[in-house]
């Protein structure tokens, strides 16, 4: 593994030009824009509709440095996979192909077509960006949104069923390298692209993406609010390499601590999660306890 | 050289012919011994190209559009359902103008579930600004691949070559297989204006608003109705182009002929059956029949369906008696689309000449249903006589 990044040693040129769409404190633009420092300029991107297709801009302008390739919603991947065969049958063994998609984009609707490049092993790298929901389309609930979180079409009781765990679906598809990073951390995602690169097949890419509209916070609070989900243990930064599942950054000093943050901090924190119950909370409590207990005792 | 094939392998031949470098594709019968042909050749080396098994149909029209796009030559084939999951990406493959052929192997939608041969899958895609050319045998299968290519790259338009399942796709024919050297002079490599590269990088398909808007260096680009109208007035300038691809086609293959449509003994006719694809050769044969009656009738298949030779078809119909229109298809809840469509063509360039033909329709050979030459001998009589229904009338139909 190579050496950590700091804030310094980040490439200073920039792939996303500054004032994109994107809402204030977005915690896409903040992925996004470290995400393309780490892939570089011989990247090809392939986009589905969503929050990024407004990020990156209107017809004729474009905040994006990078060439890019907005598909249908649900072909990201097979898309993908068209490129990847383009430059092979040029000869071209170089260039990097990176799609970027949402949650309903990805969990949902482009599972599918993740799901065969993946199986097939087409070499490119798929980042997720979870933000929780549809956001584009107003918020809605998505295979990911989290049980308790109101969204648009669950509006009075918040959504009833457990968010899909979609790294461990492409984990199943023993993949070279699953990652879950989060937009408050931003080196820890940078490293893991690095990591990546160079690793065959499919790359999967989960990232936790604080959302003002979309989770209900005053802007300024996005990357708190990200880092409380990692810190009280809710969301972990972790990557599988080669079938080998390892906490990285904040969530391994976690093992270390062996202190957890109460998850009621960062459900208070959003007015999406105020219909969750005390009770309800106690029992997600419980969850997370037992999945740290969990890792605690591999740690020993 | 002269080979005996089936329909499927024809197009197989004609795709490795033009030296498509992506191809993508997904099992569905009557398409499926074509794809499978593809990956032979790539397989065996014996072409030089990437063949994905994608998941879907709906992929593998995305592996296309991201293959047109990185600027590769593409193809994929489908049938039936396979061509309506695809839909939303037909849909994109235009718009995106992107030069890709694709085979619709015709056969019938489900429900229920038929796996027979008629034309409603492509005919249901009319309107995604493709263009479609119906082939009627070996020969124009093969060849109409490799003109479709030539064609989608002139006009930056993606070409559906559609053929009827089982009746061409698995039928044995004996056909000249062009020669390599001369489809390399018949059609260079595909070289696009632009495509993905991150040297030159673009941001393709972005979205567009409804009007005009500035760009970095204060020109005006188009808005999203700027785009879909050029694409209407490219489809119909591609008109011209098909034509010139059929006289440079002819230049060295020494065959073609009227590239939108196809009559036969249509001349002294004073009734002319028209279609698409292979049923027009079988009404050949019921010609010659009703010829030897004393009955003046003739057939037309129409080859070209989008973009609609309007004017070709109003020419070659003008002054005639009656045209009796026999179809695979049919728009739900009126009558067939290519009957309304030559009826709006006669209106526009015949209306107030005095030599308005009466038009009359029928449906046959729906999921697979056997069109007897005899019934069809029958049908073509009885509408040379008279108009037999205002409505839609069924072949062979037992209810
Ligand atoms: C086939 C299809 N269905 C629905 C839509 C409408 N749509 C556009 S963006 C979007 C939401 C995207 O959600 P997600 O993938 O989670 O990304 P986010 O907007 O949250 O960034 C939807 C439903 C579409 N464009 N295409
Ligand atoms: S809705 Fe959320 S994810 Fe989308 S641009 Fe706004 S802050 Fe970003």
């Amino acid at each position: 593994m190579q050496a950590k990044s700091t804030i310094l040693s980040l490439p200073t040129e920039e792939l996303v030009h500054p004032g994109t769409r994107a809402c204030t404190g977005c915690g896409l633009s903040i992925a996004y824009r470290v995400g393309l420092k780490a892939l570089g300029r011989d990247t090809i991107l392939v986009v589905p509709p969503s929050c990024l297709t407004v990020l990156q801009g209107l017809f004729p302008v474009a905040s994006t440095k990078l060439p890019c390739l907005n598909v249908t919603f649900a072909s990201t991947a097979a898309a993908a996979a068209g490129i990847l065969a383009t430059l092979k049958a040029q000869g071209n063994e170089h260039t990097t192909v990176a799609g970027w998609a949402g949650d309903g984009g990805t969990s949902d609707i482009g599972l599918q077509a993740l799901s065969g490049a993946a199986e097939r092993g087409d070499n490119f790298i798929y980042f997720c960006y979870d933000n929780e929901g549809y956001m584009n389309t107003g918020v809605q609930r998505s295979g990911t949104t989290p049980i308790g979180a109101i969204t648009a079409n669950t509006p009075f009781k918040g959504k009833l069923q457990q968010k899909k765990d979609v790294p461990a679906i492409m984990a199943a598809h023993h993949l070279s390298y699953v990652a879950a990073c989060s937009a408050a951390y931003p080196l820890d995602l940078y490293d893991k692209i690095k990591n990546c690169l160079a690793l065959p097949g499919t790359k999967y890419f989960h990232i936790h993406i604080p959302c003002p509209p979309g989770w209900g916070y005053d802007p300024r609070y996005g990357i708190k609010i990200g880092r409380l989900a990692v810190e009280t243990g809710y969301y972990d930064l972790y990557e599988i390499v080669n079938g080998e599942f390892k906490l990285t950054a904040a969530s391994e000093k976690l093992i270390e601590k062996r202190k957890l943050v109460p998850v009621r901090e960062y459900f208070r924190a959003q007015s999406r999660f105020r219909t969750l119950t005390e009770a309800q909370i106690g029992d997600i409590q419980k969850t997370i306890d037992e999945k740290w207990a969990g890792y605690y005792k591999k740690d020993e | 050289m002269h080979i005996i094939e089936n329909g499927n392998a024809a197009a197989a031949l004609g795709v490795k012919l033009c030296r498509a470098s992506v191809i993508a594709a997904y099992p569905i019968t009557p398409q499926t011994p074509l794809t499978e042909k593809l990956s032979e050749y790539v397989e065996s080396g014996e072409m030089k190209a990437e063949y994905i098994p994608v998941e879907s149909e709906h992929s593998a029209l995305a592996v296309c559009i991201a293959a047109s796009s990185a600027g590769a030559r593409t193809f994929t084939a489908t049938s039936a359902n396979g061509l309506l999951y695809m839909h939303e990406q037909v849909q994109w493959a235009s718009g995106a103008r992107l030069p890709m052929v694709m085979c619709v192997v015709n056969r019938a939608v489900g429900a229920p579930w038929n796996v027979w041969n008629d034309q409603q899958d492509s005919i249901s895609q009319r309107d995604t600004g493709w263009i479609q050319i119906y082939c009627a045998d070996h020969q124009q299968i093969i060849d109409t691949v490799i003109k479709a290519y030539w064609l989608a790259e002139q006009v930056s338009i993606p070409v559906m070559v559609c053929y009827d399942g089982y009746i061409l796709s698995h039928t044995f024919m004996p056909f000249d297989l062009p020669d390599q050297e001369q489809v390399d002079s018949f059609l260079p490599p595909f070289q696009p204006d632009y495509f993905l590269n991150p040297q030159d990088p673009a941001n393709l398909n972005t979205v567009t608003l409804p009007d005009v808007r500035m760009d970095v260096r204060g020109e005006l680009a188009h808005g999203y109705m700027e785009i879909r109208c050029l694409l209407q007035e490219d489809l119909r300038k591609a008109l011209q182009t098909a034509a010139e691809a059929e006289k440079r086609f002819a230049g060295i293959f020494n065959r073609g002929a009227d590239p939108y449509i196809e009559p036969y003994r249509c001349d002294d006719a004073e009734h002319v059956a028209v279609g698409l694809g292979s049923i027009t050769y079988q009404m050949r044969v019921c010609v010659d029949q009703l010829r030897t009656e004393g009955i003046k009738i003739g057939v037309m298949g129409v080859r070209y369906y989008r973009p609609f030779p309007d004017e070709a078809i109003a020419a070659a119909l003008k002054g005639k008696k009656g045209v009796i229109v026999v179809e695979k298809a049919l728009s739900y809840g009126y009558e067939g689309a290519l009957m309304s469509d030559l009826k709006s063509a006669l209106y526009e360039h015949l209306a107030g000449t005095g030599s308005l033909p009466v038009v009359q329709n029928f449906i046959a050979g729906i999921g697979g249903r056997e069109i007897r030459t005899d019934d069809l001998t029958q049908t073509l009589r009885a509408a040379a006589k008279g108009r037999v229904s205002k409505e839609p009338v069924w072949i062979g139909l037992r209810l």
